[in-house]
C-alpha cells in the first residue's frame, strides 16, 4: 500500500489552516473535475483531492493523519502502524465511481463509513434495485450496421449485512444499428438487484464513438475531408468517395473550390431519419518532382493567366 | 469475486424518457429534476410534470448538474452557464478537430 501525502495533493505545507485547506481543494476540485476537464487524468487527480479534503477537513481525521508523522513519502510503501483498526475489507471500486477512495484512505478511515453508495440513495419506499450507467466506446462501423460487444463491468454491491464487495460481470451487448454518440441503451434488469420483490435496476449505457482517422460525426451527420485534384476539381466528375458503408461515386462539379461541401443525402448514420455524408474538398497540388513537372507547371504559369491574390492588391 | 458468464443483452435506444424515470435512472428526486427545468437547464416536452418527455441526452445532463452541484457546490444558475459553456466548448472541440485534420490534409501533401 503506498503512502499518500494529502499535504502534498493539495499543494499545502503541513501547517496550512483549514481555510487554506478549504480553498486549496475547491480551486483543484474545479480545476479537474472531470466534467469540465477532458484531459486524461483528470478525474484521477480530481478523486485524489477530493480524498485528501476528505481526511484534512475534518480536525479528527487530520490529527489523526498528521499523527503518522512527516516523514513519509508520497508513493512509499506503507504499513498502518499497530492500533489502526483492520478489520475492515475492502476492494477498490470500478472506474466511474467517484466514491471510490485509494487503499490507503480505506485502511486509515474506511471503517467509520457508511456503506451507502454515494449520492445514490433511494428516496422511494419501494426496493426497487438501483440503475448503474456506464460509457461504452463504438466504431462508427457499428452505427452502420449494428453489432454486438462485450463489455465488462465492474459494480459494488452492497450485502443485506452492509458489507461492500465488487462484482465483476462480463455482458455481451446488442448494438442497434442507427445509434449515435450520446444517446443511451438500456438494459432492463442489468441493474443492482431489487431487495425482495422489488424489480433489478437497469443498466444505461451511453454511446461513444472512437475517435475514426477518416470520419468525423456531428450527430448523425458524418464528415469527410476528400483530397480531389486541380484537374478533377476545375472539370468537374466522378471520383470515389469512401463512406463507412463503402466508397460510392461522388459528382464533383466543374470549379469546385476546397472546403466546398457536397452532400450525400441519407449516406450518414441510419435511422428514422437518415443522416447526410458531407465530403469537404480539399484540392491536393501535385508536387513538381521531374524536369518534366516542372514543365507543365511553367507552362500552365505562362497559359493560365491567374493570380489567387488579386483581391488582396497583390 | 465471482465471474459471470457472458450472455447477450439486447437493449432498447432510449428516446425519450419520462419524470420518474429520468429520476430513477440518475437517482435523484423529482422536486430537484422540476428546479432544473424551471431553470432551463431541461427542456421536456409536454405542459405539466406527469405528462414530460425529456430527450435521451437529458440523462447525461442531469447526472453532470448532479455532479456540479453535489462536488463543486454550483448553484442551479452556475449550473445552467456551466453546461450551456460545455456544450459550447464540445462544439468549438468538434469544429477544431475538423478544421485540424483538413489543415493536417492539406500540408501531408507538401511532404513530398
Amino acid at each position: 500500500m503506498d503512502y499518500k501525502d494529502y499535504y502534498e495533493v493539495l499543494g499545502l505545507e503541513r501547517t496550512a489552516t483549514q481555510d487554506e485547506i478549504k480553498r486549496a481543494y475547491r480551486k483543484l476540485a474545479r480545476k479537474y473535475h472531470p466534467d469540465v476537464n477532458k484531459e486524461s487524468g483528470a478525474e484521477s487527480k480530481f478523486k485524489e483531492a477530493g480524498e485528501a479534503y476528505e481526511v484534512l477537513k475534518d480536525p479528527e481525521k487530520r490529527a489523526a493523519y498528521d499523527q503518522l508523522g512527516a516523514n513519509w513519502q508520497a508513493g512509499q510503501d506503507f504499513q498502518p502502524p499497530p492500533g489502526w483498526d483492520q478489520g475492515f475489507e475492502y476492494s477498490s471500486q470500478g472506474p466511474g465511481d467517484e466514491s471510490a477512495f485509494s487503499d490507503f484512505f480505506e485502511n486509515l478511515f474506511g471503517q467509520g463509513r457508511s456503506s451507502q453508495a454515494g449520492r445514490q440513495t433511494r428516496h422511494e419506499f419501494h426496493a426497487h434495485g438501483q440503475d448503474h450507467h456506464a460509457k461504452i466506446m463504438i466504431d462508427l462501423k457499428d452505427a452502420y450496421e449494428g453489432a454486438t460487444r462485450a463489455i465488462s463491468l465492474r459494480a459494488p454491491e452492497v450485502d443485506a449485512s452492509g458489507h461492500v464487495s465488487v462484482r465483476d460481470r462480463s455482458i455481451k451487448v446488442k448494438i442497434p444499428k442507427g445509434i449515435t454518440e450520446g444517446q443511451h441503451i438500456r438494459l432492463a434488469g442489468q441493474g443492482t438487484p431489487g431487495v425482495g420483490q422489488g424489480q433489478a435496476g437497469d443498466l444505461y449505457l451511453e454511446i461513444h464513438f472512437q475517435p475514426d482517422p477518416t470520419f468525423s460525426v456531428d450527430g448523425r451527420d458524418v464528415y469527410i475531408n476528400l483530397p480531389i485534384t486541380p484537374w478533377e476539381a476545375a472539370l468537374g466528375g466522378k471520383v470515389k468517395c469512401p463512406t463507412p458503408a463503402g466508397a460510392v461515386d461522388l459528382k464533383v462539379p466543374e470549379n469546385a473550390r476546397t472546403g466546398q461541401k457536397l452532400r450525400l443525402k441519407g449516406r450518414g448514420i441510419p435511422g428514422k431519419t437518415a443522416g447526410d455524408l458531407y465530403a469537404v474538398l480539399q484540392i491536393a497540388v501535385p508536387p513538381a518532382r521531374t524536369a518534366q513537372d516542372r514543365e507543365f507547371y511553367e507552362r500552365m504559369s505562362r497559359d493560365m493567366n491567374f493570380n489567387p491574390r488579386a483581391k488582396l492588391g497583390g | 469475486m465471482a465471474k459471470h458468464p457472458a450472455s447477450v443483452v439486447a437493449g432498447e435506444i432510449i428516446e425519450v424518457v419520462s419524470l420518474a424515470e429520468l429520476c430513477r435512472s440518475c437517482g435523484v428526486q423529482s422536486e430537484w429534476v422540476v428546479e432544473l427545468v424551471d431553470e432551463g437547464i431541461l427542456e421536456p416536452q409536454g405542459s405539466d410534470p406527469s405528462a414530460w418527455r425529456f430527450s435521451a441526452v437529458s440523462i447525461t445532463r442531469t447526472r453532470v448538474a448532479w455532479r456540479l452541484q453535489h462536488d463543486l457546490g454550483v448553484n442551479r444558475a452556475g449550473i445552467a452557464l456551466a453546461l450551456n459553456l460545455l456544450d459550447e466548448r464540445q462544439e468549438l472541440h468538434v469544429h477544431l478537430q475538423r478544421l485540424e485534420r483538413s489543415l493536417d490534409d492539406t500540408s501531408s501533401d507538401s511532404d513530398f
